[in-house]
């Protein structure tokens, strides 16, 4: 005979709580430190390309995935580029309504070929194929953070 | 490998660096909370801890008593058959005093702890603390109780038995 | 089967911290293996990538987020799991893929990161516990293996003077090794002087959390004559996984890791273990485990390791080193590729090529270990060269 769960009552159910109490303190990695450094003191976006494979990685990667050559060739890339993909949330991280609609995007930055996931902002309507261009925090206020970019506009 | 004269790989990085921001940083909270079913036999368990009690289950094929109970044999793979009560007493069959906590910080006053095997059971038991005992008078096939909670402070809970202490401690000795 | 060869390996520095991320690090070892015999990525048609829980890094899915820096791109890709015990499991898994005829050069790569999880890594090990009747406790990682060591040495009659020579050799061994951050000269005193975490384990009895990644190339047998002069075949493997209730169980004793052992040693055709097995790399995140694991791989009688030990028998120039590389106590513990780190260990010892830290009498055939778990898993692989 099986053993099965019989309750007869609600009250008899229990649930037993706990939590997940550690944190994390993440370093940007070798490529990731040089990408934001960049970010944050220049403004500018930085990515990767492997001669090899003809592909700009971004955000840049010490290596290349696809044939595992270190890659030392640093290049420039953006601040504009194209949407590929868009889509507006009604629904946070936890599930609950967002206050206002959040409209989030893959942006192709001009020369890299690597997608970046970010808002997009001061829009009506945003499609495919449209061209957008970062806006960033003011100098002083950024630090190193993806979040140093505020979102995308039209271009 | 090849005697090298040039260093593995690898960037280390010291905690003075990371607090004076020589290399970026970004830090994430934690926020996962859960509410776990107990299943059946934990369910039981702690609600026999509630009423003072600890509870095994018995599989009739290889005869054991389980403490923690569980609704299968894990050996014969096959569902437990009866609850069966067993005491509050036990064995201490290997103990340790903690300098530290969870989280690695210090702590004075050392926590005792055991593996406690139940009268009762057929192999072994559960974690607990042990208490009213100092650590160098600890030994390995000590007898001991569990001092439980009062009834009223009771949750059903693993804490709601306090500690387990050595037999013939104030508590034990009639009034 | 086919025949299953180990023709590279390679290994970052272990580190308290790395600057790199979890795929900067697992790319840095997987490149060199693959270099240390001339193969490219190009050559990989699978990849077995271990690393212990995700709650070290803070990344969920773990694997598939180390998996481009392991060489997963577009390719078969294995994670198997065991903790601690991942560093020999993901050789087992490879040994399948290779020994099956699915693939012919299997990259193999274990990383870890643990120096992510704050305040301390070993917090989040407090997850290892039962949920609902340990937790409350508020118990420490080092409480289980404070009790394993207490019955240990209580069953047995060993003292800690006789466990920390293990302390000892292994420091001793590491500062032989380029990827050590904690080798170094100690004596039997400092490591009974040195503050007690949970007695009876002092702070020098345990391998401190590391990040760093290792990694080695296993193929067939018709690549392994092409690239290299000397493989290392894979002459068996082994895993056993024990009860989670381990307050249920005898600690006194890692029945697992005979289990594991003997699957492994059937494989190879060893009858008579400390006969046949020239060379032992367990696993020894805290001193007396290696103690425990020697006994249980029955290359010592029960309570009869730390004899050996004493007699100097496990010394690089004894007749059964164990831990030539430092192990876990010299070099550093970054879970998974610690594991793996003996496993390169064994294969550059019997290939003539680990430098200062070669035991001599060219050994043939040797063993890495590796453990984990609640106390609970055993993995065992048995190497040789011809």
């Amino acid at each position: 005979m099986g053993s099965i769960e019989h309750v007869e009552r609600v009250t008899d159910l229990r649930a037993w709580p706990g939590d997940f109490p550690v944190s994390h303190l993440y370093t940007m990695g070798i490529a990731g430190e040089r990408f934001f450094r960049e970010l944050m003191d220049a403004g500018r976006f930085v990515g990767t390309r492997c001669a090899a494979c003809e592909h700009v990685y971004l955000p840049p990667s010490l290596f290349c995935p696809r044939c595992f050559a270190a890659l030392d060739e640093w290049k420039e890339v953006g601040p504009q580029g194209v949407v590929r993909a868009v889509t507006t949330a009604h629904r946070g991280v936890d599930g609950g309504p967002l206050k206002a609609p959040q409209t989030l995007a893959l942006i192709q930055l001009d020369g890299a070929d690597d997608l970046l996931v970010h808002r997009i902002q001061k829009a009506d309507s945003v499609s495919i194929g449209d061209r957008v261009e970062a806006v960033l925090k003011e100098a002083a206020k950024r630090r190193g953070s993806i979040l140093d970019v505020r979102f995308f506009r039209p271009a | 490998m090849r005697e090298r004269t040039t260093p593995l790989p690898g960037t280390p990085l010291s905690d003075g660096a990371v607090h004076r921001g020589e290399a970026l940083t970004q830090t994430w909270p934690s926020s996962l909370r859960y509410a776990w079913d107990t299943g059946v036999a934990i369910g039981r368990f702690l609600s026999e801890l509630k009423n003072g009690r600890i509870i095994g289950r018995r599989c009739e094929r290889c005869e054991r008593v389980l403490v923690p109970p569980r609704m299968f044999c894990e050996q014969c793979f096959r569902p437990t058959d009866a609850w069966q009560l067993v005491k509050d007493s036990g064995t201490i069959n290997t103990y340790s005093e903690s300098y530290i906590r969870w989280d690695v910080s210090r702590i004075a006053e050392p926590i005792l702890i055991a593996v406690i095997e139940i009268d009762g059971a057929s192999s072994g038991g559960f974690l607990h603390y042990l208490g009213e005992v100092k650590p160098e008078d600890l030994r390995i096939g000590m007898k001991v109780k569990a001092a439980w909670k009062l009834p009223e402070q009771r949750e059903g809970s693993i804490l709601d038995i306090r500690y387990f202490r050595p037999f013939g401690s104030a508590q034990d000795r009639p009034a | 089967m086919r025949k299953v060869a180990v023709v590279g390996a390679g290994l970052t520095r272990f580190m308290r911290r790395a600057q790199e991320t979890g795929p900067e690090l697992a790319w840095l070892a997987a490149r060199q293996a693959l270099e240390s015999c001339g193969m490219t990525l190009n050559d990989v048609d699978s990849v077995a990538l271990g690393s212990a829980p995700d709650a070290f890094d803070g990344v969920h899915m773990k694997g598939e987020y180390l998996s481009p820096g392991a060489g997963g791109w577009g390719r078969p890709v294995i994670r198997p799991y065991a903790g601690g015990g991942t560093g020999v499991l993901m050789p087992v898994h490879a040994w399948f893929h290779v020994a099956s005829g699915l693939s012919d050069v299997c990259l193999v790569v274990a990383e870890e990161k643990m120096s992510s999880c704050h305040p301390h890594p070993q917090g989040a090990f407090l997850t290892i516990f039962d949920n609902i009747l340990e937790r409350p406790l508020g118990p420490n990682l080092i409480w289980i293996f404070a009790l394993e060591m207490r019955r240990y040495m209580e069953t047995y009659g060993i003292t800690k003077e006789e466990i920390a020579r293990v302390s000892v050799k292994n420091k001793r061994n590491g500062l032989d090794h380029p990827s050590t951050h904690v080798a170094q000269e100690i004596t039997v005193q400092d490591v009974l002087d040195s503050e007690v975490m949970v007695a009876p384990v002092n702070r020098l009895d345990i391998s401190p959390a590391s990040d760093g990644a290792a990694a080695i190339v296993m193929v067939a047998e018709e690549v392994a004559r092409r690239v290299t002069d000397k493989p290392v075949w894979i002459k068996g493997i082994g895993w056993n996984l024990d009860t989670a209730y381990w307050t249920n169980r005898d600690l006194a004793y890692p029945a697992y890791v005979e289990r594991a052992a003997r699957m492994a040693y059937e494989m190879a055709g060893i009858t008579e273990p400390r006969k046949q097995i020239n060379i032992v790399e367990p696993y020894d995140p805290f001193s007396y485990k290696e103690l425990h694991h020697l006994e249980g791989l029955l290359l010592a009688d029960k309570g009869e390791a730390p004899k050996i030990t004493a007699d100097g028998v496990t010394q690089r120039n004894g007749n059964m080193p164990v831990c030539p590389s430092g192990g876990l106590l010299g070099v550093g513990n970054p879970i998974a590729a610690a594991g793996l780190m003996k496993v390169a260990e064994i294969f550059w010892q019997l290939r003539g090529e680990a430098g200062a830290r070669q035991v001599p009498g060219q050994p043939k055939i040797g063993l890495a270990q590796a453990w984990g778990d609640l106390m609970q898993v055993g993995t065992v692989a048995v190497m040789g060269i011809d």
